[in-house]
């Protein structure tokens, strides 16, 4: 007989299994629809790989894992993929979440079972990464993908878990009882993957059958079947490891830095199905228990709605409310068609009388009756009292993390206290300041990279300009034709901004009169918001509305003006002698578009000049707004004289002949037009900002 | 008297010594950046809006560590921000002002793809390096990285640019506070 160990704190609640171990597992009637999550494990959900419409096979991988904590999702029946996107998943959120809603055919065709028969060739990476792909997790509540739980060698001990210690739950119970077989052979395998010394099954006292068959499955094999004595949580992993190998894994530590691991028989059942067979995880034994005419266990397929499973059982009238989970740990259902997941081994359908109400919460007494039972050894109450008053940092100092929620502290409170949703919610906060803290980090080091990058262009180009002033005019070699150039341009350049200097004065000019107008408009607006008088308030508008039409328009035949041109630029440099009346024309318009552009804006000019100081009897309101419109209708009209203009010159242009300083004098308008662009919109943005603090 | 000479030498030895070491020690052992800024800066939220006045966090942890500005000016970072720096400056709470811009829910900037006219405004705008994009084509903001500053929304000539509030998914989800109901006793 081995020795076994105890672990600290534990209870025995009532164990409710008599409801649902005594019928074998059935498979219930195939659901219409199936919703199948694409998140039914820890860490990156499973990125959908079948497109709306598709047909697929019962087996066919429906979204492949994504990175190392992922694992892959298959489709758990064949049919047809008739949605991908949010719906309803058993969270206790009640938010939806990305899943494959498939509708089902009836025939249940298998695609072609791919087994890994020469597993034990095979090198670890290969077994994991085939775990991985077919959609291989822990059954026992944390849906931790197998894989990476496999990448160890030379185990001391593999532990598995057969314990199903919470009230309630008998699927473990039942798959033992009926599957002993093929468990065993899921362990061994394990065990080789993990080069274990020693495989232990530990089987809580309360299921004489499941460890006679186990005990039966494993005769001539390394296995030993260890009966443990009842006491939730005993089916907790470190509490197991405690009670078989005396081992107690300290905070901060994983069970592998002392030789063992532990996994669930679920797991280990469809580690089996996935390598001997071929089999990926596609269902799952849920028990069903509560308030049903029929309790038991069912092998229910992966994204069969919970009411479709509800219904077939036969629930009660006095059901109000579906436990995903056992009561200690479990959480209610906020949506009943959401679809089972890998994580749910149990629903119960509840019930006043089956699981009374919790009363009243009091005031805690400091009795200290909950750090007796708590099995992690932590300090329930003083884990209580910081997350109440929200003081995380102390919580997270008395250890809250290794506080496995598994709520012998509530059930023992003679105060009633619901311990662990406050020991959830710390959790969960520190968890969210954390992921801040991560954003605001990363937000941090792109701020600086981005200074950093502002700076090193601006030294750059002050490098660039001065090697560039530095450089001698005169080459002999083939650079002299680009000296030559750079040199022209040089002097292009000097001679456009002397050139240039007048009209940007004008345009911008313009522009803040422009800007001052419509700012003004704006704040008339605004403040006839506020006031009663209708009529104000509909000029005020219209007077806006005008202005933003005419801005519109004036946009549009720009853009379609630059279209034009561009289109025609196209051709131009080209020397050949064919395309010279082409270039000649568009040289021309051109021309008459700058010159049409010039002209608008000396007349916006003008006219704005003109528009403010044109002031009417009325109180300052209705004088901003009216010179507003005028601006508007000015700088309207200026753009269609410019358009017409523009298309007046280009039907014209053909015959027209063509000096050659005509490039650069179309080169030129159009720069200066941007840049007077670009000086008006900054004058613009200037008035925005001083006229903004006022109001 | 002559106790007493000696021990005024011996305390004026003393002090010359250790005036010297402790000298020597700030010259050899100074810190060059100053700690508390750091230690501000890690607690204001990085989202380099100006909503408090300073062109980006750091600034504004100079501004608060110099003591010229108050610790209840970033509405980014919440009350929670200036309990914090409240904290660690060992000074009071102070709620914000009337007039402060209220703290908003976390959004993140998104460009409506079809108007953007590709003028690269925005990308000039943004702090952290957040939207991607090249001249006259789409742009579009890095979800990841936006810290939904809205330094964005202003420069853009055509208003194409939405604040679009992050709403909580299966992943991002927290348990909310257990609200203990009170029931009456009676007497
Ligand atoms: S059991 Fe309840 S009342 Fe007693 S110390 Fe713990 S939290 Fe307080
Ligand atoms: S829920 Fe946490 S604190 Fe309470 S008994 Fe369990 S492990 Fe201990
Ligand atoms: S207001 Fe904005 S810039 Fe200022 S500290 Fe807060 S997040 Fe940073
Ligand atoms: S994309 Fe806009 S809102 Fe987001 S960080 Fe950049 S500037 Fe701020």
């Amino acid at each position: 007989m081995r020795q076994l160990y105890r672990f600290h704190g534990g209870i025995h609640p009532p164990e409710f299994k008599e409801l649902s171990n005594g019928t074998p597992i059935v498979s219930p009637p195939l659901p219409a629809r199936l919703v199948v999550p694409v998140s039914q494990h820890l860490g990156a959900p499973a990125k959908p790989c079948v497109a709306v419409g598709e047909a697929v096979l019962k087996g066919q991988l429906i979204a492949c894992a994504d990175g190392r904590v992922s694992a892959a999702v298959h489709a758990p029946t064949s049919g047809r993929v008739v949605a991908v996107g949010e719906a309803d998943v058993a969270h206790p959120s009640g938010l939806l979440q990305t899943c494959i809603s498939i509708e089902t055919d009836g025939l249940d065709a298998w695609i072609e079972k791919t087994p890994l028969p020469n597993w034990q060739e095979a090198d670890n990476e290969t077994v994991r990464a085939f775990l991985r792909d077919m959609g291989v997790v822990g059954q026992g509540g944390a849906v931790f993908p197998t894989a990476l739980k496999l990448g160890v060698s030379h185990l001391d001990t593999l532990i598995v878990n057969g314990a199903e210690c919470e009230p309630f739950i008998s699927c473990d119970d039942r798959l033992m009882r009926e599957r002993a077989q093929e468990i065993v052979e899921g362990v061994r395998i394990a065990g080789t993957l993990t080069g274990a010394r020693e495989m232990l099954i530990g089987v809580e006292d309360n299921k004489p059958e499941a460890i006679a068959a186990l005990t039966a499955a494993c005769a001539g094999t390394p296995i030993e079947v260890v009966s443990v004595p009842t006491l939730y949580p005993s089916g907790g992993a470190k509490q197991l490891i405690r009670i078989l190998t005396g081992k107690e894994v300290p905070h901060g530590m994983r069970s592998t830095d002392f030789g063992v691991q532990c996994f669930n028989v679920g797991t280990l059942y469809s580690l089996k199905r996935a390598i001997v067979d071929g089999e990926p995880v596609i269902s799952r034994i849920v028990t069903l228990t509560g308030e049903l005419e029929r309790c038991g266990n069912a092998e229910v397929l992966l994204g069969t709605p919970v009411e479709h499973l509800l219904a077939w059982a036969g629930v009660n009238t006095r059901c109000d409310g579906v436990i995903v989970g056992g009561p200690m740990m479990g959480f209610p259902l906020e949506s009943r068609v959401a679809g089972v997941g890998k994580a749910v081994n149990c629903l119960i359908a509840r019930s006043d009388t089956l699981l009374p109400p919790r009363p009243p919460a009091m005031p805690c007494i400091r009795c200290g009756a909950c750090a007796d039972a708590c099995p992690a050894q932590l300090q329930p109450m003083e884990l209580y009292w910081h997350a109440k008053a929200r003081e995380f940092g102390p919580a997270q100092e008395a250890n809250l993390f290794d506080c496995i929620e598994c709520g012998a502290c509530s059930y023992v409170c003679p105060s009633q206290l619901p311990l662990v949703d406050f020991y959830k919610f710390a959790k969960d906060e520190i968890w969210a300041a954390e992921r801040d803290k991560k954003a605001a980090d990363r937000a941090r080091a792109r701020h600086e990279f981005r200074q950093f990058r502002i700076e090193r262009d601006k030294t750059e180009k002050a490098e660039r300009l001065a090697a560039r002033a530095a450089t001698p005019a005169p080459a002999a070699t083939p650079d002299a034709a680009k000296a030559d150039a750079i040199r022209a341009a040089m002097a292009k350049a000097a001679e456009r901004k002397a050139d240039v200097a007048p009209p940007t004065e004008d345009a911008k000019r313009a522009a803040i009169k422009a800007a001052m107008a419509r700012a003004a408009a704006k704040k008339a607006e605004q403040q006839d918001a506020g006031t009663p008088p209708k009529p104000a308030l509909d000029d005020a508008k219209r007077a806006a509305i005008e202005a933003a039409m005419a801005r519109a328009a004036a946009k549009k035949a720009e853009q379609q003006g630059t279209a034009t041109s561009e289109a025609e630029a196209v051709p131009a440099p080209a020397p050949k002698p064919a395309i010279d009346d082409t270039k000649r024309a568009a040289i021309e318009a051109a021309m008459a578009r700058a010159a049409a552009k010039k002209a608008e804006q000396q007349s916006t000019a003008t006219s704005e000049a003109e528009a403010v100081p044109a002031s009417a009897p009325k109180p300052a309101i209705d004088d901003a707004k009216r010179a507003a419109i005028e601006a508007a209708m000015a700088r309207a009209a200026a753009r269609k004289a410019e358009q017409q203009g523009a298309a007046a010159a280009e039907a014209e242009a053909a015959p027209a002949p063509a000096p050659k300083p005509a490039i650069d004098d179309a080169k030129r308008a159009a720069i200066e037009a941007a840049m007077a662009r670009a000086a008006a919109k900054k004058a613009e943005r200037e008035a925005q900002k001083g006229q903004d603090p006022q109001p | 008297m002559n106790i007493l000479l000696t021990a005024l030498g011996v305390m004026a030895v003393l002090a010359i010594l250790l005036g010297a070491i402790l000298g020597f020690a700030s010259v050899r052992f100074r810190v060059d950046a100053d700690p508390l800024v750091d230690q501000i800066d890690a607690i204001l939220p990085q989202t380099q809006c100006g909503q408090c006045g300073h062109p980006g966090c750091r600034p504004y942890a100079e501004a608060i560590a110099s003591g010229e500005a108050d610790i209840n000016q970033c509405p980014p970072g919440g009350e929670d921000g200036i309990r914090k720096l409240a904290e660690l400056l060992g000074v009071d709470f102070k709620p914000f002002d009337g007039d402060a811009a209220e703290p908003k829910p976390k959004s993140v900037a998104r460009i409506d793809e079809a108007t953007c006219i590709g003028c690269t405004l925005c990308i000039q705008a943004c702090p952290v390096d957040a939207i991607v994009g090249a001249a006259k084509q789409m742009h579009t903001v890095i979800e990841s990285e936006c810290t939904g500053c809205e330094l964005c929304l202003a420069p853009c000539p055509v208003d194409c640019i939405r604040m679009v509030p992050l709403g909580t998914s299966v992943e991002t989800w927290k348990w909310r506070y257990p609200v203990i109901p009170i029931r009456t006793i009676k007497a």
